[in-house]
Order: structure tokens, then C-alpha cells, then sequence
């Protein structure tokens, strides 16, 4: 294993195999599968755990694909960086936004 | 054992006899691809912008001199501050300094050209006709008229129905695209064309600086041409995002609009501090102190720049948790700049001080910024900026570290580069003077609006009555801007002077230390004959006794005389001359630019947008499948 | 104390490397560089657009409404619940699963050496089919939204009906926008793999498109969410 993550440094050749991509797939399928059905379940659909479980099962998604199809995990560090350093920025103004016009409460389903 | 200075090299009296490389005549400008040419076409197409967006302000300061004057009517005054911010920021500021990213930052890491020569062709002449576009309404009278940070619902069609709007939303999108291109490009060129040896902890300040402003662009401009998107919308479709009868928010302009507003302020300073950062050292004959310290105040200036901006809205009642964050976050900004100054200063304690013009602009930016820095930090208080925003106060500020800051590092670069750039020197008498006259002049121009603005002068009036005590200031204000107009004559005599018959520059005039000094003034268009391998972070000043290694490189020995040789004799394959990201740029700007025909005539709106957009699309498939070099 | 701090290292013509590629500092392609530096950006784009529709979520005075059903006090008229959760979760999955077609693309065009005999393996390495399967799956979505768009309208919800119609149709137009581009952006190369073939050489034209289009899918991830399943 740790033999096959030094030789990943290699030009070419460290990606993934398709069987790998596969099984990405198959998972976030099951995964959206999940959302949607919770949106039809009413006990969960309206419980306070709703939106915070939905936004984590997205945001699990949207990691795997960009860890595996977008080859982040097997990249250079320097795509990683320059990914996540302006995402992050982009979630935080996100949050401070919803914050500002009074939004999070709500969002987060207290029922304010 | 890093202070021993390299004199003078020899001086190339040829080179500039056909400046950058064999190609000559007009046609090889508009099709150039040469990082350096490029750079050129910046510098003087924003000189032009930033004397036009003088004479705008010079209009302002006349009506403005006397209390009850009628020079310029309200609508007309209206549209001169607008577009005299507009083109300031847009067309003269950022540009100038795009001016130097394209010159210098190839140079200062060793590259022949940056990561897309192409790309960057493309930018300019996007900025060049997007300023044209945004420009050109005023002698209709049809300029934009809602303020540079055009605030919605105001510029929205219920309240501003007429086409001057459209220029200004539609103008600044294309200014967008052109600088978001130059950013992409400026990312990837200081990535990966540094030269072997030049680690990031070795790159010059300037281009340091230049980094994070890149990264400032291609995070801020999404976020204004979002909401541009959203005015446009608006305004041609009859959406609703900031019409306030559907419910829409009045202050989602304004917090989009800051979101990109504040990192702008950093995106117009940093790479002034990043030129005074290269002239200080020089001129102090010692590194720069602190460097490292400098590097990560830059970036945590970045950072923090995005988590500060709604300090600009204090006033529109956010709530005191709001109040309370934003006003730390600008506090606590303040810090890495203060930093920066302290190192300034310290890189000149006890140097070998030499005070040539750009030496004198540099020192003037410290002093005169640390004034804009400290009023900023008095409006960084919600209570007080209550009484601050929206007067002259806080038109003091801006212009202090804009004006003060941003311009005097400008020109402190354009006296320190100008010898590389033109292979001549600026006439350093005349400089001083111009410096001199300047200084004045800024202080007297807005040392004054802290006064008017404490006694309550709003900003953004075109009269005033008499006896409200603001009269004396307002004409010391006015007597100012003329002596910076003399002041920036002398500069424009000078510039062009020197530009044909200034002293020949050798490589390194001033005994600078960067790799830039290497190389002949002008450079060559290869700029590097041989890449260099860079060893430490003052490469020229650690060469012993003048032992000038790249020119050893130079094409061996027959080559000391003056000629320096092409990039055909040295087989360096350069990339070729093309016609077509012009062709792009014309069509994006006449499918941007077209849209303001919808007010005036559909047919026309979609011949002229739809024609637009098939030239972009044909010639940026033409462009993005020939390559980048012809054939040797 | 070093004598030389500005050494050579290559001679002019020699800054290419075998492949004909030039010399970089990090010895990766500009082009990615560039393509991410571009995702990060699009990253601030799409989080504006975002933000302003959850902004304006329960703001608008009048109706259709997204997820509940609105009776016009004016005329009496009942408009149902407007999103289609049905067909917005079939238009996931497609977009999804075009994401693989997408990466088992790049991995054809990377395994292209591979010796393959069975049909199945034939199939993994055949970049061409995977390309068109990525560009049809991109048009199927985009048939669905347009199908999307039009019964909206057909039910009383245009662009310019309320704040939530606006935020919308503006955030989604910009996905599809972002759609279109990449579907062309896949005709193109699906039209040079057929004429030509692309060599693993040229991985990278292949790998700047899919992480295009791998963003794009992401932002719907997150669209999708937001949007349709969180109230
Ligand atoms: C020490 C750091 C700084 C602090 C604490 C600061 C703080 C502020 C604050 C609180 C305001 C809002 C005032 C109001 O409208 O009531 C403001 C306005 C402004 N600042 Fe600064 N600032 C700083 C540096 C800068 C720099 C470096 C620039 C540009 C180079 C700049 C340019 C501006 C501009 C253009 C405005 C006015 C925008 C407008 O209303 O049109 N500031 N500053
Ligand atoms: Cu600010």
C-alpha cells in the first residue's frame, strides 16, 4: 500500500482505476437516493435534524467527487490549495451574508 | 556580504533602436504578444485614463470653490464624480498597476513571458475598449450618474431610467473579464515561470504583492459582476432583485457590492506597496527589513480583506452584533498595514539613503498613507463613522491612501522602472520638482476635506450656500488641485522628454538588486538570453565586484559590444505575433456592449450582440487551435 | 558567500523538454494551474448567486412559491407548489452519472496502451463513447431543465413574477450556461478523439474539461440541496 502511494508521484499512471470511479458513483447514488427519500419521510423531513443532515450528506458528496473524480486526493498538494483556500473563502462570506440578513436562524430550522 | 553593490554595467547604445525585438511599425503593436510591449500599452493607455479622470475631478474642484456656483449642472455633476471615481479606479489605478505586473513580474522571476502571452494580449485590449465604451457617453451627456459604487435600487430603472446607467453596468463587466483574464494569467505565470532557484521566499516584494492582488481579483470581481448581473437583469428583463415593492432587500447591492468593494481598495494598494518595497531597499542600500514579515502581512491583509466590508455600511443600521464584528475585523486589518509601514521605515534606519525621485514618491507614500491609515482606522468605530460617512471626512481618507498611497507608489515606479522600460532616464530635477509641487498640492487638496467634512459637508453635492464654514476649505481644496495639475504637467513634460532624449540607462542605474537589473534596458524580447539560477533573494547584489554573470551568457564574447542579439540568432522560440485575441476582444466587448441597444432598438440590440457574440466564438476557436509559437 | 547568484542553467533552446513542453517551476502544466485558479473563482461566482436565492427565500409578496401551494387573493387563483422534485432528481442522477462518463473519458484516454480483448474492456477504453455518453447525459439535463423552465412558466411562474422567480431562474440559468459550455467544450474534443485519437500524451486536454465539468456537477450537489430539498 504505502509503496503504491510513493509510486502516485509518478507523472502518469496514479489515477485511480475504473473500478474505483465506479464504486464513487454507486456511492453518491445511494447517497442522493437517501436525500431524496428523506425528503418524503415526514418524520425526518420535519424534524430539527433535517437540514443539517441534508447539508452534511451534500457536502459529503460534494468532497467525494471532488477528492476521486477530481483527483484531488491523488494530485498535487498546490490544486488543494488553490481549491480550498478560495472555497473556504467563498463558504464563510456565505455564512456572514445569511447572517447579516438574518438567516441562519431560520435556515438551521430552529423555527424562528 | 549582501550589501555590496553591483555599479553600473555598460550601456546598450543601440538597444533601443528597434525597442523590443524586430518587429516595428503599429500593426506590431496591435498584434504583440510581448509581455513587455503589453505592459507599455497599459502604461500609457491608463496615463491617458488618469489625466482624463483629472480633468473630470479638476471640473468638480471649480464648481466646487466658491459656495452657489453653476458651472456644471446637478445632472452633469453628478455624472463627473461618478465617472471621475469610475475611471480613477478602474481605467487609471488598477491598470497602472497592471502596467507594471505585465512589465515586471517576467522580469523579476526570470521568465521569457507569462503562462499565456495570448491571454494577456486579450486583457488589454478588453480594458482598452471597455474604458473606451464606459468613457466615451460623458460627451453625450449620457455618462453614468449613480456614483462609482452605483448603489441599487437607485440605479435601477424606476429611478434612473435613462441609458447611463447601462454604460456603467454593462462597461464594468467587460473591465471585469479583462481583469479576471489578467488575474488567471498573473496566478499561473507567478506559479509556475518562476526561474530554477527563485522559491516563493525569494521572489521580489513586488511580485509578492502582486500574488495576493491576483488572488484579491479572481475573488472579488465574481461577486460585483454577479450583482452587475443582477442590475442588468433588472434593467433589460424587468426581474425584480432589487425592487423593493416585490420585497426585495435594499441592501443586497450594498453587501454585494462591499463583498468585492473592500478587497478593491487592497487590489488598487498593494502593488504600490509592492513598488515602494523594491524602490526602498534600493535607495537605503540595505535588504529590505522583515521580509518575511512582509510576505505574510500581505497575505493576512488578503485574508482579513474579505471579512471587513461591511464597514462601508455602518450607517444603515445592521444591529449591533454586525456592528461590533465588522468594526474589529477593520481594526484589527489595520494591523499588518501598520506592520508594513514599521518595516519601511526600519529598512531605511541607518541605510546609505539616496534620494532620487522614486526614492522621494516612496517615502512620500509612507508618510502620506499612514495619514489615509489613520482616519480609515477612526471610521473603523461605528459611533464615530456615524458621523464621518458620507461627508468630506471620508473623502479625506480615500484620497490619502489613494491619491497618497496608491498614485505616489505609482510614480515612484514609473521614475524607478522607466530607465528599464525605455533604456533612458527621467530627468531627476524636474522629478523632484513634480515630487515637491505634488506634495503640496495633495495636502492642500485634501488636507482640508478632514475640516469641511467634520463640519458636516456631505459629499456628493455640486453647491453648497455660503457661511456654513466650509468655504475657506473648499477654496483651499479648489487652489490645490490646480497646483497638482501643474505638478502632473511637469511629470507629462518629463515622461515624454525623457522618453526621447533622456541619458541612456544602463542595466542597473540605480545598483538595484533583482534579477530584472540583469538584463539589458530595454530588455531584449526574450529577456533572458540564458534562464537565470537564482541563489539568494538579492541576486545583483551578491555578485562580487561587478562580475556581471549574465552577460557572460550573452552570447559569448563577440557580443561586448552594444548589439544585443535577437531571439532568431540565439534559436529562443518567442511567441508569435497574432491578430486574434484582438478579434476576441472586439467581439466580446460588441455582445457586451451591443446590449444597450435594447432601450434603443431590438433589431439593432440583436444583430449588433448576436454579431458580437460569433466573433468571439470563431475567433477564440481559431485562437485556442493554433499555436502559441510559429515554427522556426 | 556565494560568487554566483545568477547562474545559468539552460541554454535558450533547450528550455524545452523532450515533449516539447516548457520549462516550469513546479513541473506541472500552466493550464492546470489556470483551471483551478478559474474554479476558485467560479467558486465566488455561484456562492453570490446562491446566497442572494437564500437570501430571498419566504421574501417574496407574491406567488408561485417553490415548496407550497399559493391562492392569488386577487383573483381567487390556487398555483400548486412549483418545484419538481421528480424530474430535478432524475436530472441529478443524469448529471451524476455524466460525471462518470466524464473521469472513465480521461481514464481511456490515459490507459490508451492497454491491450483489451473482452467487450467490457473494450468498452472502458473507448474515450470517444464516454466523451459523447458525458455530452448527451449534459444535454439530457439540460432538456430537463429547459422541460423545467417552460412548465414553470406555463404555471405562472416567469422570471419576472416575484423574488423567487427572479433568484431562480438567474441561478439556474447560470448553471445551464455553465452546461452548454462544457457540452461544447465535449463536442470538441469527442470531434478531435474521432478524427485523430487523443494519446495519453494529451491527457491534460482531457483532464481541464473534466474538472470543468466535475465543478459544475458539484455546484449542482449543492444547488440541488439548497434549492429543491431544503424548504
Ligand atoms: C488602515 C486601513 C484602512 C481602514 C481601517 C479603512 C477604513 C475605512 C472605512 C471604515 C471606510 C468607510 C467610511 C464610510 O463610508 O463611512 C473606508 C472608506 C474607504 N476607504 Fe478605507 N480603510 C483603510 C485603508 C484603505 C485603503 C488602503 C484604501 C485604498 C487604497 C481605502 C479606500 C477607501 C475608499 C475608496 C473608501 C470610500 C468608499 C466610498 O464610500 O466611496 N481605504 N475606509
Ligand atoms: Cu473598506
Amino acid at each position: 500500500m504505502a509503496h503504491d502511494t510513493d509510486a502516485a508521484h509518478d507523472e502518469h499512471g496514479h489515477h485511480p482505476t475504473a473500478k474505483t470511479y465506479l464504486w464513487t458513483a454507486l456511492f453518491l447514488t445511494i447517497v442522493t437516493i437517501v436525500e431524496i427519500s428523506a425528503y418524503y419521510i415526514k418524520p425526518w423531513e420535519q424534524s430539527a435534524i433535517y437540514v443539517p443532515s441534508m447539508i452534511f450528506m451534500s457536502a459529503v458528496k460534494f468532497a467525494v467527487v471532488c477528492a476521486v473524480y477530481m483527483h484531488l486526493k491523488y494530485d498535487n498538494k498546490l490544486f488543494r490549495n488553490l481549491f480550498v483556500g478560495p472555497l473556504a473563502i467563498a463558504i464563510v462570506t456565505c455564512v456572514g451574508l445569511l447572517f447579516l440578513f438574518g438567516k441562519v436562524a431560520i435556515n438551521l430550522g430552529s423555527g424562528a | 556580504m549582501a550589501t555590496t553593490v553591483a555599479p553600473p554595467i555598460y550601456a546598450p547604445a543601440a538597444a533601443s533602436a528597434s525597442t523590443y525585438g524586430e518587429k516595428t511599425g503599429v500593426w506590431s503593436w496591435i498584434t504583440t504578444t510581448d509581455h513587455k510591449r503589453i505592459g507599455v500599452l497599459y502604461l500609457f493607455t491608463s496615463l491617458f485614463f488618469f489625466i482624463f479622470g483629472g480633468l473630470e475631478a479638476a471640473v468638480i474642484r471649480a464648481q466646487l470653490a466658491a459656495p452657489n456656483q453653476s458651472l456644471v449642472s446637478a445632472e452633469l455633476y453628478n455624472q463627473l464624480f461618478t465617472m471621475h471615481g469610475t475611471t480613477m479606479v478602474f481605467l487609471a489605478i488598477m491598470p497602472l498597476s497592471a502596467a507594471f505586473f505585465n512589465f515586471l513580474i517576467p522580469l523579476q522571476i526570470g521568465a521569457r513571458d507569462v503562462a499565456f502571452p495570448r491571454l494577456n494580449a486579450f486583457s488589454y485590449w478588453v480594458y482598452l475598449l471597455g474604458g473606451i465604451f464606459i468613457t466615451l457617453p460623458i460627451f453625450a451627456g449620457l455618462a453614468p450618474n449613480g456614483g462609482w459604487f452605483g448603489y441599487a435600487p437607485l440605479t435601477t430603472m424606476a429611478y434612473n431610467p435613462g441609458l447611463n446607467i447601462d454604460f456603467w453596468v454593462l462597461g464594468l463587466q467587460i473591465l471585469g473579464i479583462s481583469s479576471l483574464a489578467a488575474g488567471f494569467n498573473f496566478i499561473t505565470t507567478i506559479i509556475n515561470m518562476r526561474a530554477p532557484g527563485m522559491h516563493l521566499m525569494r521572489m521580489p516584494m513586488f511580485t509578492w504583492a502582486s500574488f495576493v492582488v491576483q488572488f484579491l481579483v479572481v475573488l472579488a470581481f465574481p461577486v460585483i459582476t454577479v450583482a452587475l448581473v443582477f442590475l442588468q437583469f433588472d434593467r433589460f428583463f424587468g426581474t425584480n432583485f432589487y425592487t423593493l415593492t416585490a420585497g426585495a432587500d435594499p441592501l443586497l447591492w450594498q453587501h454585494l457590492f462591499w463583498i468585492f468593494g473592500h478587497p478593491e481598495v487592497y487590489i488598487l494598494i498593494l502593488p504600490a506597496f509592492g513598488l515602494v518595497s523594491e524602490v526602498l531597499p534600493t535607495f537605503s542600500r540595505k535588504p529590505l527589513f522583515g521580509y518575511a514579515v512582509m510576505v505574510y502581512s500581505g497575505i493576512l491583509i488578503g485574508f482579513l480583506g474579505f471579512g471587513v466590508w461591511a464597514h462601508h455600511m455602518f450607517s444603515v443600521g445592521m444591529g449591533p452584533i454586525a456592528d461590533t464584528v465588522f468594526s474589529l475585523t477593520t481594526m484589527l486589518i489595520a494591523i499588518p498595514t501598520g506592520v508594513k509601514i514599521f518595516n519601511w521605515m526600519s529598512t531605511m534606519w541607518g541605510g546609505k539613503l539616496t534620494f532620487t525621485t522614486s526614492m522621494c514618491f516612496s517615502i512620500g507614500l509612507v508618510a502620506m498613507f499612514t495619514i489615509g491609515g489613520l482616519s480609515g482606522v477612526t471610521h473603523a468605530s461605528p459611533p464615530t463613522d456615524l458621523q464621518q460617512t458620507d461627508t468630506y471626512y471620508v473623502v479625506a481618507h480615500f484620497h490619502y491612501v489613494l491619491f497618497g498611497g496608491s498614485i505616489m507608489g505609482i510614480f515612484a515606479g514609473i521614475y524607478h522602472y522607466f530607465p528599464k522600460m525605455f533604456g533612458r532616464l527621467m530627468n531627476e530635477t524636474l522629478g523632484k520638482w513634480h515630487f515637491w509641487i505634488n506634495m503640496i498640492g495633495m495636502n492642500l487638496t485634501f488636507g482640508p476635506m478632514h475640516l469641511s467634512g467634520l463640519l458636516g459637508m456631505p459629499r456628493r453635492i455640486y453647491t453648497y450656500d455660503a457661511n456654513q464654514g466650509w468655504d475657506l476649505f473648499n477654496m483651499m481644496s479648489s487652489i490645490g488641485t490646480a497646483i497638482i495639475i501643474v505638478a502632473t504637467l511637469i511629470f507629462l513634460y518629463n515622461f515624454f522628454t525623457s522618453l526621447k532624449s533622456g541619458p541612456r540607462a544602463g542595466r542597473d542605474p540605480w545598483g538595484a538588486s533583482t534579477l530584472e537589473w540583469s538584463i539589458p534596458s530595454p530588455p531584449p524580447e526574450y529577456n533572458f538570453a540564458v534562464l537565470p539560477n537564482v541563489t539568494s533573494r538579492y541576486p545583483l547584489w551578491d555578485v562580487t565586484d561587478g562580475h556581471d554573470l549574465s552577460r557572460e551568457h550573452h552570447e559569448g564574447h563577440e557580443n561586448r559590444d552594444d548589439r544585443v542579439p535577437t531571439s532568431r540568432e540565439l534559436g529562443i522560440p518567442m511567441p508569435a505575433n497574432t491578430f486574434k485575441p484582438v478579434m476576441a476582444a472586439l467581439g466580446l466587448c460588441t455582445m457586451l456592449g451591443g446590449m444597450t441597444l435594447k432601450h434603443v432598438n431590438d433589431v439593432a440590440f440583436y444583430v449588433v450582440v448576436g454579431g458580437g457574440a460569433t466573433m468571439l466564438v470563431v475567433s477564440l476557436y481559431a485562437w485556442l487551435t493554433s499555436p502559441l509559437e510559429e515554427s522556426h | 558567500m556565494s560568487a554566483t547568484a545568477v547562474e545559468p542553467t539552460m541554454a535558450g533552446g533547450e528550455s524545452h523538454d523532450a515533449h516539447g513542453h516548457h520549462y516550469t517551476s513546479t513541473g506541472l502544466d500552466n493550464r492546470k494551474i489556470a483551471i483551478w485558479a478559474f474554479i476558485g473563482s467560479e467558486c465566488m461566482l455561484f456562492v453570490s448567486l446562491i446566497s442572494t436565492y437564500l437570501i430571498y427565500k419566504g421574501k417574496s409578496r407574491v406567488g408561485p412559491y417553490p415548496h407550497e401551494a399559493w391562492t392569488d387573493p386577487a383573483t381567487g387563483e390556487t398555483f400548486k407548489a412549483i418545484l419538481n422534485i421528480p424530474v430535478t432528481s432524475f436530472s441529478t442522477f443524469v448529471l451524476l452519472m455524466s460525471s462518470l462518463a466524464m473521469v472513465l473519458a480521461h481514464n481511456a484516454v490515459v490507459n490508451r496502451h492497454v491491450k483489451r480483448t473482452t467487450f467490457l474492456a473494450r468498452l472502458e477504453g473507448n474515450s470517444f463513447f464516454w466523451l459523447m455518453s458525458t455530452a448527451v447525459l449534459g444535454i439530457v439535463f439540460l432538456m430537463c431543465q429547459a422541460y423545467e423552465f417552460t412548465s414553470f412558466v406555463h404555471e405562472g411562474l416567469g422570471l419576472t413574477t416575484n423574488l423567487f422567480s427572479s433568484s431562480f431562474f438567474v441561478l439556474t440559468g447560470f448553471h445551464g450556461a455553465h452546461v452548454t459550455a462544457g457540452v461544447l467544450w465535449l463536442f470538441t474534443l469527442a470531434s478531435i478523439d474521432k478524427t485523430r485519437g487523443l494519446t495519453p500524451a494529451e491527457e491534460l486536454k482531457i483532464d481541464l474539461c473534466a474538472l470543468y465539468w466535475h465543478f459544475v456537477d458539484v455546484v449542482w450537489i449543492a444547488i440541488f440541496v439548497l434549492l429543491y430539498l431544503i424548504k
